[in-house]
């Protein structure tokens, strides 16, 4: 029994951990090179959980193409964003992206009410992503090993992509000194608009795996994503992206712990804990987890 | 006025200018930091920039480099103005410029901070050749390849920092104060090496607070103040004619120095 319970622990772990993950490095990639908080990010979300509804209820495409074109519509979000709203302001001040990336947020979840439906969609998902599987004497959603064997797969290839190629290393330089990358040859406009790219492919993917799991959405979803990935973050490291995939794994360790151990009358606190937890964590380490290029500020 | 007249025996004395500064005035906001400065830079030479902290020595090398846009005033490199362009645009055309502090990327090998030195004129089959002869000059490098730089010591992150200017083959070599915070072996090994890349026949505009040791190997030289040219020329008439102490101790603003 015991075991049984360890086992299922472990696997909601691990593929909550992997969804945090995969949602606090869309925030550091983005962070990483423009020192910028994407707030949008959560929107970047709903609007592919959006395509997942269109597509997925009003055609009879195939659930590859779905989740296919739910992607490519991250990335177009992702890019069009950071060209159109991000661009402009750049070379201004950092205050001047942050206020554009709330009114982004601001101004799609207010097209969602608007041009759609201030309710919740039932967003369809297939069928064989509901079905429970059997594994070590653990019954679990497939979407739970699913998604914990896609992050594998995603977090490898990024890794490679991010070690071995030349605009990887080049990113990764951007994210430690961006003036001096850019007095390398590494052009501006294209590590940025690859961060945003890599961003909006990310919230494809979270849309995905969030609304299977919770089956609908909603103009205001983006906020629960957006608050997840940014302790993930937090508690991982701003500056890595090593650090982010950890905090977004611990994150989902913590709350688990949590979940477990809390007395039921406690339950209801469990994120006030949380944020307490949270609050330790900066105190006692603020640069997170993993160091990366996070040097402290003097103030005055 | 005596600036006036420094700058048209300049201007008579170049002879094959890569780089041309002229009149340029540059601002952090709404503080001047440089005041009308004209300099160039020939092929092939070795032009030293000296004067005290503040006087706009990195300043003008970060403007030069398009780091900082100017207010006014033109760039002019390899004869094409060059006013306003990005950095990673005058990169590709054969400007380096070796940063003040080093700014490696700490947490990159030394492998990684070359191969991003190259990125803007990467040519595949010239790298490994470029690499090898990086090793050469700096021997180092090659022990360290697989380390992140922020664990190398000043002077092997200086040298990389050298290295990672020079891979690209620039046309003109920038470097600001090269033998900042580094123990005086390792500042006789910079100087010997500037003056290797000099034979070599790289042209090298070089910012110096070690004035001293930036004029005995300077083809010329200028002195900053406050954002202003002070003297322009040959660094033994400039070590002749004016008391460099006074102008490094500021007291010529007391009156008894130039």
């Amino acid at each position: 029994m015991n075991g049984k319970i360890l086992i299922e622990f472990f696997i909601n772990v691990f593929s909550m951990g992997s969804l945090y993950a995969l949602i606090a490095l869309g925030l550091v990639f983005v962070f990483g090179i423009c020192q910028l908080i994407n707030f949008a990010y959560g929107e970047f979300i709903t609007v592919s959980a959006y395509i997942l509804y269109f597509v997925g209820t009003f055609t009879s495409l195939p659930w590859p193409i779905v989740f296919l074109i739910a992607i490519l519509v991250g990335v177009a979000v992702g890019y069009i964003s950071e060209l159109v709203a991000f661009r402009p302001f750049r070379g201004r001040s950092l205050d001047a992206l942050l206020v554009t990336s709330f009114a982004i947020s601001v101004i799609l979840q207010n097209m969602f009410q608007i041009g759609i439906s201030p309710r919740s969609k039932p967003v369809p998902v297939p069928a064989v992503l509901a079905q429970n599987i059997n594994l070590f004497g653990v019954t679990t959603p497939l979407r739970n090993i699913v998604l914990i064997i896609t992050t594998f797969v995603l977090l490898v290839v990024l890794t490679l992509i991010m070690k071995y190629t030349p605009l990887g290393i080049a990113m990764r330089g951007a994210s430690e000194n961006f003036v001096t990358a850019r007095l390398m040859g590494v052009p501006a406009n294209q590590v940025i608009s690859v961060a945003f790219i890599i961003c909006g492919f990310l919230a494809g993917i979270v849309a995905i795996f969030w609304s299977v799991r919770t089956g609908s959405v909603e103009p205001m979803m983006g906020g629960t994503p957006l608050n997840i990935g940014f302790i993930a973050v937090v508690i991982g490291g701003m500056y890595s992206l090593p650090g982010s995939v950890a905090g977004g794994y611990v994150y989902a360790f913590i709350s688990n712990t949590l979940s477990l151990i809390l007395p039921t009358t406690l339950l209801s606190f469990r994120d006030a804990i949380m944020f307490i937890i949270v609050i330790t964590f900066l105190l006692l380490k603020p640069e997170g987890l993993i160091r990366g290029s996070y040097q402290e500020e003097r103030v005055g | 006025m005596s600036e006036l007249i420094i700058n048209t025996a300049q201007a008579q004395n170049s002879v094959n200018p890569i780089l041309e500064v002229d009149d340029l005035y540059v601002s952090y906001g709404a503080i001047q930091a440089i005041h009308g400065v004209s300099l160039h830079v020939n092929k092939g030479e070795l032009v030293s920039i000296c004067g005290v902290n503040g006087a706009g020595k990195s300043t003008i090398l970060k403007s030069i480099a398009g780091v900082l846009k100017p207010k006014s005033g033109t760039i002019r490199f390899k004869q094409v103005d060059v006013t306003g362009k990005k950095p990673e645009q005058l990169h590709k055309i054969g400007m380096a410029l070796v940063p003040e502090g080093r700014d490696i990327f700490p947490t990159l090998t030394v492998e990684e901070n070359l191969r991003i030195g190259a990125y803007g004129r990467y040519k595949p089959k010239t790298y490994a050749a470029d690499l090898e002869d990086m090793f050469n000059l700096f021997p180092i490098l090659k022990e360290r390849f697989h380390q992140a730089g922020g664990l190398l010591s000043g002077g092997e992150q200086q040298m990389l920092a050298i290295a990672r200017g020079l891979i690209s083959r620039p046309d003109l070599l920038m470097m600001d104060e090269p033998s900042l915070g580094l123990s005086p072996t390792r500042v006789d090994q910079i100087f010997e090496l500037i003056l290797e890349l000099k034979g070599r026949g790289i042209t090298i505009l070089l910012v110096e607070q070690n004035a001293k040791r930036a004029l005995e190997i300077a083809d010329r030289a200028y002195l900053f103040s406050n954002g202003r040219i002070e003297y322009a020329g040959c660094p033994k008439d400039m070590e002749s004619s004016i008391d460099i102490a006074a102008v490094y101790l500021g007291a010529n603003e007391g009156g008894n120095g130039v």
